[in-house]
């Protein structure tokens, strides 16, 4: 217990009144550890930013509590809060240069003058902005300002760090480069992160644990790779990566395609009847038709991606399957339209889900 | 190619001069012109029954600060005449301060209404600006004076037993003036509330500011343009006032404006009338050059 540093317990966000009540948050219970990377993902709409501004202090929740180092916040002002937002717009203070803006939150805490001085250089520092202490934001370009934003939050060492899609307003490249930067920083201070996103690809290589949202409850709580290889329904095996659903039924702990192909996947959990088997495209390979422990199945067509090839199969009953093949040297796959292959499923790629 | 592009630009500065024309024009003799005559006037001699005689004199501007003593002919300091300046400035920067202090609230409430209903409510605020100013204090007059509504209220409740002196005082004036002004405050505070981003002020609430420190820190500094022009735009007609003062400050609690009607009225002092003008323009010149200041170099030195 004492390992866990925010926790929502039942947290309930209702907006509007009388019949057009939405609940942005339907009762949402979550703990995030000390000095873990956690990331809220999920389409816009689906409540993370609620939950993250219910943690800032910017909301009271409904009903339900918020709890700090398993102490009740709920009703705690957010500048009473040791928690620091970044935010997606930054929110920098336009007439403050880079240094004060830095030092604002220390020198509202009431810190001696010499331990902001110290501690805003410190911060330049860390996020390589030393050149630029004296400038005005609004001189600094996207990344720079992303950076201020960041060190703000940070001078006065918070407990925890709420970041709602700060890097969206960044170019891909500027994007990668601050993901980067993001992890480096975590790691240095040690601080809680809780990180929002809709996307998926920065959720995954960011992340210790990912909490997927939808319409305001979390899904899925876990690491990438348990959510990226054991997602525990559609919506969540389909919002991260790509992926196949195959209609199948369970008997007796064996699972059976709609095609009659017989497979062993993961998830089945005492399940039995008509379920969704899901896999994905890169963890199927093609062999030559009939051989043992394939499926039979028809190339319809491909698109060549140049790193991969996406080849569009039919199994037996006509379902379709998508195959994610990585394109050999020469670029050219030797598909044909039409053939008759034998369909790979790798060890452990087939999952069973929930609904 | 060059000859064209000479040419056009020829034709493009004799099209700016034909367009400003009448601009220039009427700047020229409407306004140029007549402050040159009252610079002139100040430097010339009282005629008998007003107007001037054009002997060079620098009674006119002696005249603001010293009174001639009429039997010696000794010059002594006028302290008519500085109360009055005093008066003109405390309850000017007064009016300034009152106005902000009711303006900035009500800006603000407008500015965080939905943009639908600001529309509205800066209509409300304009509202004012319909009847003439002069049978707005004239309706002033009637609430607050001896027998006016609200004594004879006071009366009818047993509040009080004699009618309370309100009209003829420094704080009626105040009243009148801050009622006359108040939109030219709240229109300019609310044209800066209006592009502060709120966000800001999550900003500062989730770095550790109280809610004072909000308003200091980060509200104060970023719509100071507005506050600036606000109080400029109050400041300068409220120095010059002159129907407010004379209605419901009486005959006692002159200003500027008053005195100034006063040398070209009963007084027949038109060279002090004229000198006392240009004082008020260096006055105003000085407020608004502060103005420019402010609005332009905001490299004020911060915590």
């Amino acid at each position: 217990m004492s390992d866990i540093s925010v926790e929502a317990r039942n947290a309930v966000k209702a907006f509007g009144q009388g019949a057009s009540v939405v609940r942005a948050l339907d009762d949402v219970s979550v703990q995030i550890r000390k000095g873990e990377f956690f990331t809220l993902l999920g389409p816009s709409g689906c409540g993370k930013t609620t939950l993250l501004r219910l943690i800032a202090g910017f909301e009271m929740p409904t009903s339900g509590y918020i709890l700090l180092d398993g102490q009740d916040i709920t009703d705690l002002a957010p500048n009473k809060r040791p928690v620091n937002t970044v935010f997606q717009s930054y929110a920098l203070f336009p007439h403050l240069t880079v240094a004060q803006n830095i030092g604002f939150g220390l020198e509202m805490q009431g810190k001696p003058r010499a331990e902001v001085f110290s501690t805003t250089e410190r911060m330049l520092a860390l996020v390589k902005l030393e050149a630029m202490a004296g400038r005005k934001t609004s001189q600094l370009s996207g990344g720079q300002q992303q950076r201020v934003a960041l060190a703000r939050a940070l001078a006065p060492q918070p407990k925890v760090l709420l970041l709602d899609e700060p890097l969206s307003a960044l170019d891909l490249k500027l994007r990668k480069e601050m993901q980067v930067e993001l992890k480096r920083l975590q790691l240095e201070t040690g601080i809680t992160f809780i990180f929002v996103t809709h996307d998926q690809e920065e959720a995954l290589t960011m992340s210790d644990r990912i909490g997927v949202m939808q319409s305001g409850k979390i899904q899925q709580i876990g690491g990438p790779v348990d959510i990226y290889t054991r997602p525990v329904n559609r919506f969540v095996a389909s919002f991260i990566g790509e992926t196949n659903f195959l209609p199948a039924t369970v008997q007796g702990g064996i699972v059976t395609l709609s095609s009659g192909d017989k497979i062993t996947a993961g998830g089945i959990d005492g399940r039995s009847g008509a379920v969704t088997v899901t896999m994905r495209p890169e963890q199927l390979r093609l062999t030559p038709p009939d051989e043992p422990g394939t499926l039979n199945a028809t190339i319809a067509s491909w698109v060549y991606f140049g790193t991969d090839t996406h080849c569009n199969l039919h199994l037996a009953d006509g379902t379709e399957i998508v195959a994610r093949l990585q394109s050999p040297a020469s670029g050219d796959a030797g598909l044909i339209k039409g053939a008759k292959v034998g369909l790979r499923i790798a060890d452990g790629a087939a999952q069973v889900l929930g609904d | 190619m060059s000859a064209r592009e000479d040419k056009a630009r020829l034709e493009n500065a004799r099209n700016g001069w034909a367009l400003s024309a009448p601009a220039l024009l009427v700047l020229t003799f409407a306004a140029a012109g007549p402050l040159l005559i009252v610079l002139v006037y100040s430097f010339l001699t009282p005629g008998t029954y007003g107007n001037v005689v054009g002997t060079f004199s620098w009674d006119g501007w002696v005249g603001i600060l010293f009174s001639r003593d009429i039997f010696d002919g000794t010059l002594a300091l006028a302290d008519a005449h500085l109360t009055i300046f005093w008066r003109s400035v405390k309850l000017s920067l007064l009016t300034t301060l009152i106005t902000f202090v009711v303006g900035f609230p009500t800006a603000w409430f407008i500015a965080t209404r939905p943009p639908r209903q600001r529309a509205m409510w800066l209509f409300l605020i304009t509202i004012p600006f319909w009847t003439n100013l002069l049978i707005r204090t004239l309706a002033i007059n009637e609430i607050i004076r001896a027998e006016g509504l609200l004594n004879t209220i006071l009366l009818k409740l047993g509040v009080i037993e004699s009618p309370i002196q309100m009209i003829y005082t420094d704080g009626a004036v105040l009243v009148g003036m801050t009622y006359v002004y108040l939109p030219l405050m709240v229109l300019p505070l609310f044209a800066a509330i209006d592009r502060f981003d709120m966000r800001l002020l999550e900003a500062g609430y989730d770095l550790y500011a109280s809610r004072i420190a909000l308003l200091r820190r980060v509200i104060f500094p970023i719509v100071r343009p507005g506050i600036v022009a606000g109080s400029i735009l109050v400041f300068v007609p409220a120095l010059g006032a002159y129907v407010t003062p004379r209605i419901l400050g009486g005959g006692k609690n002159m200003m500027i404006g008053n005195f100034i009607e006063l040398q070209f009225g009963q007084g027949r002092n038109w060279p002090l009338g004229a000198a006392l003008s240009m004082l008020l323009l260096v006055i105003v010149m000085a407020a608004l050059l502060i103005y420019v200041r402010a609005s332009t170099g905001s490299k004020t030195p911060h915590g």
